[in-house]
This record gives structure tokens, C-alpha cells and sequence, in this order.
């Protein structure tokens, strides 16, 4: 494979954007009529739907938890959602570390189901933040958004939110969630090796996407509820 | 080549510009209030629903929706969440399980709500204490999939919620359909049991299920035999065509109000159902007809 230019001379990446600018954010919630919370969000060209139930009766008794609520979370990436149309095995699973006030809902369950309807790289990121904007639509508390986003280390130099070209391309990737109030992270995930001295300036990169993603997608939500509070109010 | 790079952005810091009306809680128009949005760092507040303190004593948001204050309480309501219930309201639920000496009933709420043997009525009125035989034939009363109108009686101590159907007015439903729509548009009224004028029955259940059916016939309180077999029968009655239609227009009449995100009420639908006259049922859902006659409902509203 030919060494691809990832990054220009003149500091661009392959999409055109600056190293530390995010892919085009587009967010959506109450999508589905069935839910009690969805949301649609696109990254760039990654696209993913969440869908939220419950809080609601436990399904099995066995699991029933009687000091909080389970959460069950169920990832799905479409077949059609990657160039080359593939298999995926079954059990690709992400633990998203939402932060949820569960102790409020003793033995009930809250589903949520993620769906990649297209993958451009950054679905973890996208996934978190799209099961955020569904639970906030659900109505269930939570101490703060959870954002998250991706940065990655290009040629020595940090890069914000990583597409699919960028990210196959060896180039290490770290995710990170934070709460923006607190700034407290809830999660870092890397599943390659970065030069410990590159860590910090990357890991500061994406928590400055995180505080980027969280001013748009609050004014998303913050737009709908206006939205059915004037319904409501008229 | 040395390139300038500047972020398209500036990350809003959290705090500084959402909190400008922050201690204006008393303010007229309803505030607005985001997941980890601060709404008061005033010590004298207490934290109600949907808020949470920090460490500072600051009462913080937990939820999207509009902040409610009652006196020193500060609780933030969300737009579209499960239903919360209240003793007193009137619920309208699918039965899920029949276990013993209760049975456990659908409200759309956290958990299944509890409806106990000793909490319903019996046929004809009859007051006598449920014993042995009476719960080895729970499924004559209730079987899973029954639909029943109930009130709130109490509240378990896990949250669970406690219903009965004593009174002649709670039975089981039938001879209708049911309408979903979101638990926080159906409000609190003197009644929620409406013989609407076009000849169709309605239970506004406040837990956003509304049962709409053809009216019951015959007085629900008489102990004569049919009546009393009438209370816990599985058997629709002849529904014919226009009664038919008549319950399929009020029926989407109720969705468009709720795809509109309205309030819903006796007189909102038979603005709306007024209105719908002039288009076939089977149109009521199309987005400009919804339109249409949502926005004509509300008019004739505020012209009162």
C-alpha cells in the first residue's frame, strides 16, 4: 500500500480540515414515535441512531436489581455501513460509561440500542453521544451530559476526530468522555500505542472536541424542548 | 511554513453565559434547563424532582425541561418522561401478570403497577371480604391483556404504584381502541370520563393512555344479572359502521393533537374532531391536514 498523505505540507488533512477542527455535526432527537427517547446523530459520514426504553418493568425476574436500575445496551452495526460490505461478528461490544442516576429506579430496566447506519471512523464517539441526546430525550436524569470525541496522533502532530481513512491508517486513536461541567473524564479508550509524551497534548485535544461537541448538541436539545415547551404552552 | 491555525469554535465554558437568569427563579416566563445546567447556588433552596446537589450545595439540573418552584423547592420537569404517578389520578393500563392476590398492570410508568385482589369490586356492588375462591378465579375478573380503568391508591414503598377499580365508573374496557400519546399532555381535570357529542366514550388515563370506545349501555350500578355479567365481560358489543367511524376519527384526531405536542382535553378534541369533519378518517394523519385542523382547534380555543 502507498503512503497515503494524511497530512499536507501546509498543516490540512485529507477531508480538508485543519488538524484540530471536528467533522460536520448534525443531531436529531425524538426520531422514533415508538421509543421513549431517540436521537440521530452524524459525524462527518459516520451515522448513528439510538433508540432508548424504559425506565420499564424488568423483562427477565432473574436480573431484577432492587437498589437500581439495569441498563442493557445492545450495538448493532449495519452490514450496508462500511465501504466493503461485510459480516461483522456478533459481540462487538462497548461498555459507554454513561453516567446515569440508576439508584432512582429501583427494579426497572432501561434499554438502549445503538445502530451505525454508516462508519467513517469515530463510531464510539459518535455511539456515546448519540445514547446521550436519547436519554436526555427519554427524560432520564443524569448528572451531566456525557460528550465524547476522538483525537489521534498524525505525524507527531495531534489531530481532532479521526475519519475512517485516517484511523485504519495505523495513526493511534483516543477516545475520550467527559462530563463538560465537572470536566471529570469518564472514559479514555486507545486500542494502539502512542509515545507516552504524545498522550497528553492528545488527550487535551479531545477534551477540547468534547467541550465543542457538548456546545452543539446542548443547543440541539436545548432547541426541541423549546420546541414542545411553546406547543405545550400555546 | 508556518501556518496559523485557529479553532473554528471557541469552547463555551460551561458556566458563564446560561446562568445569567440563573438566580431569577421567580421570574414570570418558565425557565428552561439543561442536564448539568446549575439553576440556583442559593443555600435557602431545596432540591425537588430532576435536580441534584454538588458538593458546593449548588441545586444542579438533571434532566431537559422546565424548572417548577413551590416556595423553597426547586424541581425541574421533563417534557417527555415515563409517568410519575399521583394518589388520586385517574390511570388506564393493560394488564402484564396475574400473580398472587394481585395483579400487575401496564401504566407506562418505572414499573409495573400493583392492583390487589382486596382493591377491586365485585360484581353488583357486593362488599364482602376476597377469600380463597375468589383468588383461585383472579382470571374471571382480570386475564393478562384486559384493559382496565383504575385510580391511583397508594404507593409501595420500591415506588410502585397502587391502584383500585372500586366504583362504578373503574371497569374493564372494551368495545374501543386505545390511543398512546405522551403521559405529560393529558392534564388534570374534575373528570377524565367524557361522553363526547358525536356519540363516543372516552377515559383520559393521565398516564397518556386514553381509551376510546362506543358508550356502555344500561346503568353500570344496577344488580340486575346482565349488568352484573356486563362489569367483567371479554365480549365486545355490536359496534356498527358509524359508531365504527366515529371512534376511528376521535381515535386520530388524539394522534394528530399528540403529534402536534398539544395538551389534550374534552374541549381540544371536539375542536379538533369538529374541525377533522370536512376530511375522511383515513386523511386525518397526513401532515397538512394534522396541520390544519390542530391549528384550527387551538384558534376556536383562544377565541373563547
Amino acid at each position: 500500500m502507498s503512503r497515503l498523505e494524511l497530512l499536507t505540507p501546509e498543516g490540512l488533512r485529507v477531508d480538508g480540515r485543519r488538524p484540530n477542527e471536528l467533522r460536520k455535526i448534525i443531531a436529531k432527537t425524538s426520531v422514533l414515535a415508538q421509543a421513549d427517547g431517540s436521537a440521530y446523530i452524524e459525524q462527518g459520514n459516520t451515522k448513528v441512531l439510538a433508540a432508548v426504553y424504559g425506565p420499564q418493568e424488568v423483562r427477565h425476574r432473574m436480573q431484577i436489581l432492587h437498589d437500581r436500575a439495569i441498563i442493557n445496551v445492545e450495538f448493532n452495526v449495519a452490514p450496508f455501513s462500511t465501504s466493503e460490505r461485510k459480516k461483522r461478528s456478533k459481540n462487538d461490544k462497548y461498555d459507554n460509561g454513561i453516567k446515569l442516576q440508576t439508584s432512582q429506579f429501583p427494579r426497572s430496566q432501561i434499554d438502549i440500542y445503538l445502530q451505525v447506519l454508516q462508519h467513517d471512523g469515530g463510531t464510539l464517539q459518535a455511539c456515546i453521544n448519540a445514547a446521550t441526546m436519547a436519554l436526555i430525550d427519554a427524560g432520564i436524569p443524569m448528572i451531566d451530559y456525557v460528550c465524547a470525541s476522538t483525537a489521534g496522533c498524525i505525524d507527531k502532530q495531534p489531530v481532532l476526530d479521526l475519519n475512517y481513512l485516517e484511523e485504519s491508517s495505523d495513526s493511534p486513536e483516543l477516545t475520550v468522555a467527559i462530563l463538560p461541567r465537572t470536566g471529570k473524564v469518564n472514559l479514555m479508550s486507545m486500542e494502539s500505542r502512542l509515545h507516552v509524551d504524545m498522550l497528553e497534548s492528545v488527550a487535551s485535544l479531545a477534551t477540547e472536541g468534547c467541550e465543542q461537541i457538548h456546545t452543539i448538541l446542548d443547543a440541539v436539545v436545548r432547541d426541541t424542548t423549546q420546541h414542545l415547551k411553546d406547543s405545550l404552552m400555546q | 511554513m508556518d501556518v496559523q491555525i485557529l479553532s473554528p469554535e471557541a469552547p463555551s465554558k460551561s458556566n458563564s453565559h446560561k446562568n445569567q437568569n440563573a438566580m431569577d427563579v421567580d421570574g414570570g416566563d418558565v425557565q428552561l434547563v439543561m442536564p448539568g445546567e446549575t439553576i440556583t447556588s442559593d443555600l435557602q433552596f431545596m432540591r425537588g424532582h430532576g435536580t441534584y446537589l454538588d458538593s458546593e450545595s449548588t441545586v444542579i439540573s438533571s434532566v431537559a425541561g422546565v424548572v417548577e418552584r413551590v416556595n423553597k423547592l426547586i424541581s425541574v420537569r421533563a417534557l417527555k418522561a415515563r409517568y410519575t404517578g399521583e394518589i388520586g389520578d385517574i390511570v388506564v393500563g393493560r394488564i402484564t401478570e396475574v400473580a398472587p392476590k394481585r395483579w400487575k398492570v401496564n401504566v407506562n410508568g418505572r414499573q409495573d403497577a400493583i392492583l390487589m385482589l382486596s382493591a377491586i369490586s365485585l360484581p353488583g356492588g357486593i362488599q364482602r371480604r376476597k377469600n380463597e375462591e375468589d383468588e383461585l378465579q383472579m382470571r374471571k375478573f382480570f386475564a393478562e391483556g384486559d384493559m382496565v380503568a383504575a385510580e391511583v391508591q397508594a404507593f409501595f414503598v420500591d415506588g410502585a404504584i397502587g391502584l383500585h377499580t372500586r366504583g362504578h365508573q373503574f371497569s374493564k374496557l372494551r368495545n374501543g381502541s386505545l390511543v398512546v400519546v405522551p403521559s405529560a399532555l393529558v392534564q388534570r381535570c374534575k373528570s377524565h370520563f367524557h361522553l363526547l357529542p358525536c356519540g363516543v366514550h372516552l377515559v383520559l388515563g393521565l398516564n397518556g393512555y386514553i381509551w376510546v370506545s362506543k358508550p356502555v349501555i344500561g346503568n353500570p350500578e344496577s344488580t340486575d344479572e346482565a349488568d352484573i355479567e356486563r362489569t367483567y365481560s371479554n365480549k365486545n358489543d355490536i359496534i356498527d359502521d358509524a359508531e365504527r367511524e366515529s371512534i376511528a376519527r376521535v381515535c386520530n384526531c388524539l394522534r394528530a393533537l399528540a403529534r402536534k405536542f398539544m395538551h389534550i382535553n374534552d374541549t381540544i378534541i371536539i375542536y379538533t374532531y369538529e374541525a377533522s369533519l370536512k376530511y375522511p378518517v383515513k386523511d386525518l394523519l397526513k401532515k397538512d391536514v394534522v396541520d390544519s385542523i390542530t391549528s384550527e382547534a387551538s384558534h376556536k380555543l383562544t377565541m373563547e
